[in-house]
């Protein structure tokens, strides 16, 4: 029957939107019960009349079960009323009794009206029990309704109402009626309509909207007509029509946020903690549909922050803070964006402790996490499989989750952003659009053709020229671009997209260089920086998004199209099938951004370290270990001061020396240079450069040694032949500054031995180790050190490298053990690889301390160390 | 240049086609699966699109995707720019078959048909599922499903 089927789905709808809010009103009943203030009675009464209003359709409806249920707990609400103590026993009871009269009207709606069997006892003696002992009327018994009722809905509830018991219900009875009757009046002026009518209608205006634009476009063009005054109207007309569809399609957060007190409450419950829910912005609207879409990812962060965000009470005493920790939820517009913010007052997120890992997990090289941000190292929470929680809990916690969420989001259009303070707390933020039907893009031109970018994903617009503020490099003939400081990969539209003018007459790909003029679109996706050229920034626009034709949605470099005014059909861009697309292509520079960022692992024999490739004296690439450099700077060779062919210039209150390859510097040809400024207890010098290339990752093996000052060797850096830098031939440059042993000089240099097999660390170690008074005797192998040991070497210290051919740093130092001359000399253990293992191992071959390769500062400390009582002594 | 097909006057039921030439080829359509016909204007190419996609235009306001028919059965493709479409609605979206030349529509009994030769060219043996003839000329009856098949075949790899 189509009446009972309209009159059961109406039942459906209205019952679940009581539910839910009996949910709410519940935990708000929990809480203000807590607080002792707040209107405990309006929320009484309002729990009442939901209850009342169930189980009174229920009954009409020929519910029995449903009804049985509602009943008990209406009279505990009712009880309530009367001043009776609002237990947690009262609220468990009730909220469970919540749970079940969902459950059961959900099988109602799929088997189309059927109570299935089951039992309620439990639920009911669990009502009664927290009543109080009250005694409890007896429910009448609910018999089917004849089907076509005359009874309207507003009528049956109160048929069916128990009479009051208590005079002081029935006193309260009167002023709980009233909305009951004020709602058929309040229905009379909504109505519900289907979600598909909604949809239709929103399709037809987004047509009316273009052939609008359309006639605009073609009347722009039509002198001294009569219908420009019509068509105005037309427009305005049209344009407020959008406006009104819009808005029966845009719903308050709110109602995603319904579910989230009674999550968070049965949560807190859960897991033992006491957690504040606070909610504001509810009332901010957006589109139904990015509405069904953040619905889920929203819960799931919440869940988060109230499990692994927030401590536990004794923790969270210990910390100092309250003991009921807070998660609040912030919505509200931003430059037509919603923002959603899920913060929580808890631990925060434990920047060491994702790097750990990051590295455990092999996503990025101990370096590489080093050299992280914060924000990069946070990202890596969003990736797959990506879990810190120590034990899984029954709530959160096994690894899948936040990538879901992550992807959800995306599909959207939106992103999310992590900020975090260590004990003080984390900020999740959405960023999502208003609305999937209409975005604000901007259309750009590349080859002749145009395209639209979602605006929101596009952080900067940076015009690209030769000799302009910013220009195109290549590096490996892959253009980035530097944008403060960071070197940014390009990656050129026209070729990305395989456009006519991206090829040479004979086929060839060109690709964007020095001489490129257009505009780079700065673009985050998924956590990666690029720059995105193209020819021409048109404008922006209001474009009505129509989803991706399915013939060509293989292309992903595109999310959807849509239609201009003229009536023209153009791309939308997709910034994450835009970074698929191009970190996939043998782009190098993406490719060690990617590396940058950890997405790539080098083989673990292999000791490789991050170098700065740099030109200068010439056009061959030169490379710098990165851990020598402080900063890089670029300086004005006009600000710097000459004496006896010795250069400085003011660096931070400090006058630095400068040294340079070849010709030394000549500001009337070149005002600007590229300067590498290293440091070393508190002494600087800059190294000029002529341009500064690229950041590689790779072993450093010097191939053919240079008798070239400055000039170690060449070696082959990331397939590609590069000059490695001898560094202690600048530190001898600028020796009178660098090398001035402070508070040294009147002790005699300290005798070590130093043993490495890499000449470049040799070379790296040895002037720094010299500049810190000491005079090391360097053998390139162990058993050339033990030679030298055996002939009466009598270092003070020994440093060892470890990885070595023929006989490795332990065997050496076991070796050395069993000399008697040298069993309590320090042995210092020198590596790429620190880690606990390594180290418990070391210190059972006898090493006295375990020092990264990198680390010149602890080197030197560590040596200082070693030698200190000698030093004492010879004070004494 | 068109050409004129006979109409049916007598009782029994008639079929309407929709006819085109491709390649020197007529060809018709089930008049009942075609959506209509339409002027290919103001394609907007899509880079890296599969082949037999030649691109996306606006139909009032509806994305439609122009497929290069010449290509799906095996022709060269057209040295001039396709003028024609018809368009075929398949699930929620419209496709806009391109055609060198539109005929008119063709009324046919089904005692005027006759089953496809069985050395009908290798590809369109799946395709055409009768041919008539009509004024010396030879008309190819295409099951738009099959055809679409191939569509989704090309455009799928």
């Amino acid at each position: 029957m189509e009446g009972m089927d309209e009159l059961l789905a109406e039942f459906v709808t209205d019952t679940r939107d009581s539910l839910e809010q009996l949910d709410t009103r519940l935990v708000e009943l929990e809480s203000a019960g807590e607080d002792g203030g707040a209107d405990i009675l309006g929320i009484v009464n309002d729990l009442f009349r939901m209850m009342h209003t169930i189980k009174g359709t229920c009954g009409f409806l020929g519910l029995p079960r449903m009804a049985g249920v509602a009943h008990v707990a209406e009279n505990l609400m009712d009880g309530f009323r009367n001043g009776e103590k609002v237990t947690n026993a009262a609220i468990d009871a009730t909220l469970a009794s919540v749970d079940r009269l969902k459950y059961l009207l959900g099988e109602i709606e799929a088997s189309g009206g059927q109570e299935p069997e089951g039992d309620d006892s439990a639920i009911i003696e669990a009502l009664k029990a927290a009543s109080g002992g009250a005694p409890l009327e007896e429910l009448p018994p609910t018999q089917p309704a004849p089907a076509p009722a005359p009874a309207t809905e507003a009528e049956a509830p109160k048929a069916a109402a128990p009479a009051p018991k208590k005079p002081a219900a029935a006193a309260a009875k009167p002023q709980d009626n009233s909305p009951q009757e004020a709602a058929p009046a309040a229905a009379e002026s909504s109505i519900r309509v289907s979600v598909e009518t909604l949809e239709h209608l929103m399709t037809v205006v987004s047509e009316l909207v273009l052939t609008r634009n359309e006639l605009t476009e073609i009347m722009r063009n039509e002198e001294g007509t009569n219908h420009k005054l019509a068509l105005q109207r037309l427009s305005t007309v049209t344009g407020e029509l959008q406006q009104a569809v819009m808005g029966t399609r845009m719903q308050p957060i709110g109602n995603a946020w319904r579910k989230l007190p009674r999550i968070v409450r049965d949560l807190a419950s859960s897991l033992s903690k006491k957690i504040d829910l606070e909610m504001n912005g509810s009332h901010t609207e957006l589109d139904r549909q990015v509405l069904e879409a953040i619905k889920d990812p929203l819960v799931h962060m919440v869940r988060n922050a109230a499990d692994h965000g927030l401590e536990t009470p004794a923790e969270r005493k210990a910390a100092g803070k309250p003991e009921k920790g807070t998660v609040t939820l912030n919505a509200y517009h931003e430059g037509g964006q919603i923002l959603v913010e899920i913060a929580d007052d808890g631990k925060g997120l434990d920047v060491d402790k994702i790097k750990a890992k990051i590295i455990d997990k092999g996503l990025a090289t101990a370096e590489d996490a080093e050299r992280m941000t914060n924000e990069q190292i946070f990202s890596f929470i969003f990736g797959a499989g990506f879990s810190t929680a120590k034990e899984v809990t029954s709530v959160s916690g096994r690894g899948v989750g936040m990538d879901v969420v992550v992807s959800n989001v995306e599909k959207i259009g939106g992103y999310i952003d992590v900020r975090s303070a260590l004990g003080v707390g984390s900020v999740f933020t959405l960023k999502i659009p208003l609305t999937l039907a209409i975005s604000r893009a901007l259309i750009v031109g590349c080859d002749g053709r145009e395209f639209a970018m979602p605006q929101t994903s596009v952080d900067e617009l940076l015009k690209v020229e030769p000799g302009g503020a910013h220009s195109i490099k290549l590096i490996k003939q892959a253009p980035v671009l530097r944008s403060r400081d960071r070197l940014l990969p390009v990656v050129d539209l026209r070729a990305l997209l395989d456009l006519p003018g991206a090829r040479d007459e004979d086929g060839s790909l060109r690709t964007a260089d020095e001489t490129t003029e257009g505009f780079v679109m700065v673009v985050v996706a998924r956590g990666m920086r690029f720059g995105l050229l193209v020819d021409t920034v048109l404008r922006t626009e209001e474009i009505v998004v129509k989803p991706m034709p399915q013939a060509i949605r293989s292309v992903d470099i595109f999310s959807g199209s849509t239609i201009l005014g003229d009536g023209r059909v153009i791309m939308i861009l997709d910034p994450n099938g835009v970074r698929n697309a191009a970190s996939g292509a043998a782009d190098g520079s993406m490719q060690s951004m990617a590396q940058g960022q950890g997405a790539e692992e080098e083989g673990p024999q292999k000791q490789t370290q991050l170098l700065l490739m740099f030109r200068a004296d010439g056009p061959n690439r030169k490379a710098l270990p990165i851990s020598l450099i402080t900063r890089l700077e670029e300086i004005d060779l006009n600000e710097a001061e000459s004496s006896d062919d010795q250069w400085h210039i003011q660096y931070n209150d400090e006058l630095i020396p400068l040294v340079w390859f070849g010709d030394p510097p000549d500001p009337e040809k070149k005002r600007k240079s590229p300067l590498l400024v290293m440091s070393d207890d508190g002494r600087s010098m800059g190294l000029l450069v002529d341009e500064i290339l690229d950041i590689e990752e790779d072993e450093v093996v010097v191939q053919i040694p240079s008798e070239q000052d400055g000039i170690l060797g060449n070696a082959i850096i990331g397939g590609r032949a590069a000059e490695v830098i001898d560094v202690s031939h600048f530190l001898g440059l600028a020796s009178s500054h660098w090398f001035e042993p402070r508070g040294h000089d009147t002790q005699r240099a300290i005798p070590i031995l130093l043993v490495d097999d890499s000449p470049f660390f040799r070379n790296l170690v040895a002037p720094v180790v010299i500049a810190a008074g000491f005079e090391p005797t360097v053998c390139a192998s162990g058993p050339e050190a033990i030679e030298r040991l055996q002939n009466g070497a009598r270092p003070v210290v020994i440093v060892t490298d470890v990885d070595m051919p023929e006989m490795d740093g332990f065997a050496f130092a076991e070796k050395v053990r069993t000399m008697p001359a040298y069993q309590d000399t320090p042995i210092l253990a020198l590596t790429g690889l620190v880690n606990q293992d390594a180290i418990d191992r070391a210190r059972e071959a006898g090493f006295s301390d375990y020092i990264s390769k990198l680390d010149r500062n602890g080197l030197i400390q560590s040596l200082r160390e070693f030698t200190r009582p000698s030093g004492q002594e010879l004070a004494a | 240049m068109t050409i004129a097909f006979q109409t049916s006057d007598h009782g029994e039921e008639v079929d309407g086609f929709v006819t085109a030439r491709l390649a020197g080829h007529w060809f018709a359509l089930p008049i009942s699966m075609v959506h209509e016909v339409f002027l290919l204007s103001r394609i907007t190419r899509v880079p890296l699109s599969p082949p037999g996609v030649i691109g996306v235009l606006n139909l009032r306001g509806r994305i439609v995707t122009a497929i290069d028919t010449r290509q799906i059965l095996g022709f060269t493709s057209a040295k001039e720019e396709p003028t024609f479409a018809i368009g075929i609605e398949r699930g929620p979206e419209l496709f806009g078959l391109a055609v060198d030349q539109m005929g008119d529509v063709l009324s046919s009994r089904k005692g005027e048909r006759e089953r496809a030769p069985s050395n009908l060219d290798k590809r369109w043996r799946d395709v055409v599922t009768a041919v008539q003839r009509v004024d010396d000329q030879l008309v190819l009856i295409v099951a738009v499903d099959r055809l679409f098949d191939d569509v989704i075949s090309l455009v799928g790899s």
